[in-house]
């Protein structure tokens, strides 16, 4: 299997960061940034990883099971993640999640059809204070309004990327 | 930019970079007192290093509240195997985000504190595990980590002393499990993050079962300011035991919802209506929960308390990780509870059986009973059932999920009972006006 140039220094970085018969700790953070350039956890990725740490797939396999942000069903380009946890449920975050599954006619870890954009209801994302919040892959929106979400929601289904939707910002 | 406007009554210790220009840079932070810390530590004793954090009262962030200093001194020191320093950076306690901010506005405050705790234990080797969602903060940590090593304070030579520290971030992949210490070091290995048996505690069986320190970012964020100022200063900022200033994470029904740097001790009542400018549209408190949502809920009439850990324990609580989660009269206490128990069940990792099939069913029940399905027999069974789980699980979880649990059905029963025979939520219609 091969991966782009970043990737592989990537990779190279992370198995040089713990102790040469360590190399299983690596494990985590290098397929959660394979996904990332693959789409998936394939079973392709998953025995290319096992290969690289030295173990087997089904003990990669066992671990991509754990993990919530491993998916092995390709989610969008864009994924929208909103939080309905306890901060955000008092502030409307549940009423968001609602909106998003109409706006987007799909529901929880869904994708639609084009391919591009992708919906999960998440726990916690650690933005309680400026509840409630929206992520979008690896960027935050807080203190989210429905019209700002409507905004967001409707410029990536016409094809836009978020930094051109100008009406809504991400804060990171 | 702050994510919220901070208050003049805060005590911004940890927090007094966060407002400079380029306050994540090395440049920034050395022109303000930066690896000072760290530099006077070096001329310290081991023992001189330890000593002073017990002096300082500091006691965990991440939750527990264990005594910082106490913890580095369970390290066995003689030990052949190598120690590890380890950061908890896998911030999910349900109403928390404050080491998000540690680590956005003053990076290097975080690596100073490790480099300390690398000293006090001999410790050659830090590693900073963050949740896979913050990958932003992976990148800052990672570049204040390359400027470290850049001007000689990571390296095999730190400062040109002889010393060896290297320090790396890690990469979390969405796992509430993987915040509790051993499930953080199981995951750190590479494994699933189910949680391991204690004894043998991490500073003596840690990563790789080797002795290693493990604590919250805030925890270490702490330790430059003590060592800098000492102890007995870090101490008299709060209350008896109680060292220092936190971060208190406001969310909820407020008017001014933000993160908050306070002393040990801040008067909770304060904190609603001075700091967080009091109810939002005029409403009155119903609940409070006081330290992330493991926590057991206070009534509005149990909100006139010290924010320390020996008062919340007192009063039946917990100062937990610093979540002040504020609820007005319109919530619906059930719904709160089954939300709350919806995200347990979903992060139960399901090593220990009374706390998966605990989470679960409760989950069931709470949902039933929300639905107007739920049966008076069922409030003492979602009482019992959380009972049952404490206590027996090899991880916090399970306590987690039923505390909250047993509170909220001790103190509201009346709403429970307002949604038997099929009566429909009475809150519905207020809360949907809340965000309208």
């Amino acid at each position: 299997m091969t991966f782009s140039p970043e990737l592989e220094a990537r990779f190279e970085k992370f198995l040089a960061k713990y102790p040469p018969d360590r190399k299983r700790s690596a494990m985590i953070p290098m397929l959660i940034y394979a996904q990332d350039e693959v789409g998936s956890i394939t079973d392709e990725l998953i025995e290319e990883v096992a290969k690289r740490v030295g173990v087997t797939p089904l003990q990669v396999n066992e671990v991509v099971g754990f993990y919530s942000m491993l998916h092995k069903k390709g989610m969008g380009k864009y994924h929208v993640q909103v939080c309905t946890n306890i901060s955000c449920l008092l502030v409307g975050g549940a009423e968001l999640y609602d909106q998003a599954c109409h706006k987007l006619g799909i529901g929880h870890k869904e994708v639609r059809p084009d391919g591009r954009i992708s919906l999960e209801e998440v726990e916690c994302i650690g933005a309680c204070s400026w509840a409630p919040a929206v992520q979008v892959n690896y960027d935050f929106y807080h203190d989210v309004t429905p019209e700002q979400l409507d905004k967001l929601l409707d410029g990536l289904m016409a094809g836009k990327t978020p930094e051109q939707i100008d009406e809504v910002r991400k804060v990171n | 930019m702050l994510y919220n406007q901070p208050n003049p009554l805060e005590i911004r210790i940890l927090s007094r970079r966060f407002e400079l220009p380029n306050s994540q840079s090395i440049e920034t932070y050395l022109a303000t007192d930066g690896y000072k810390a760290f530099e006077k530590a070096l001329g310290m004793s081991q023992e001189e290093i330890i000593n002073e954090v017990k002096a300082s009262g500091l006691r965990g962030r991440g939750g527990a509240g264990f005594p910082t200093g106490m913890k580095w001194g369970f390290v066995p020191r003689q030990s052949p195997k190598p120690k590890y320093i380890m950061v908890n950076a896998d911030e999910s306690e349900p109403g928390t985000c404050k080491d998000r901010l540690l680590i956005e506005y003053d990076p290097h405050q975080l690596i100073e504190g490790i480099l300390i705790a690398g000293l006090a234990v001999g410790a050659q080797q830090g590693y900073v595990y963050i949740r896979g969602e913050y990958r932003y903060l992976i990148e800052i940590m990672d570049r204040a980590i390359d400027e470290a090593y850049a001007r000689g304070y990571l390296g095999d030579n730190v400062l040109g002393r002889g010393l060896k520290f290297n320090l790396a971030t890690h990469s979390g992949a969405g796992a509430y499990e993987c915040g509790e210490e051993s499930a953080l070091l199981e995951s750190f290995e590479g494994k699933r993050g189910n949680p391991r048996i204690r004894p043998p505690f991490p500073a003596v069986a840690g990563a790789y079962q080797c002795p290693t320190v493990l604590n919250n970012v805030e925890t270490f964020c702490s330790v430059p300011p003590i060592i800098l100022q000492g102890g007995a200063y870090f101490a008299g900022l709060g209350t008896a035991k109680n060292g220092g200033t936190r971060l208190f994470c406001l969310s909820g029904h407020i008017n001014k919802p933000g993160v908050y740097e306070l002393p040990m001790g801040f008067n909770l009542m304060r904190m609603i209506n001075e700091i967080g400018g009091g109810m939002r549209g005029g409403k009155k408190l119903k609940a409070v929960i006081p330290g992330g949502s493991s926590c057991p809920l206070l009534k509005a009439d149990e909100c006139d308390l010290a924010m320390d850990f020996d008062t919340l324990q007192a009063a039946g609580s917990m100062l937990g990780s610093g979540g002040v989660v504020v609820m007005d009269e319109e919530t619906c206490m059930v719904k709160a509870a089954l939300r709350i128990m919806r995200f347990y069940a979903h992060e139960s990792c399901g090593w220990c059986i009374p706390c998966r099939e605990g989470t679960t069913w409760l989950r069931k029940l709470l949902q039933r009973f929300h639905d107007g399905m739920g049966q008076r027999s069922d409030i003492v069974l979602i009482g019992d059932l959380s009972k049952n789980m404490l206590g027996r699980t090899f991880c916090p979880l399970g306590d987690a999920a039923a505390l909250p649990t047993i509170s909220i059905v001790e103190k509201f029963r009346d709403e429970f009972e307002a949604h038997l025979d099929g009566k429909p939520c009475p809150y519905e219609h207020a809360s949907r006006l809340v965000t309208a």
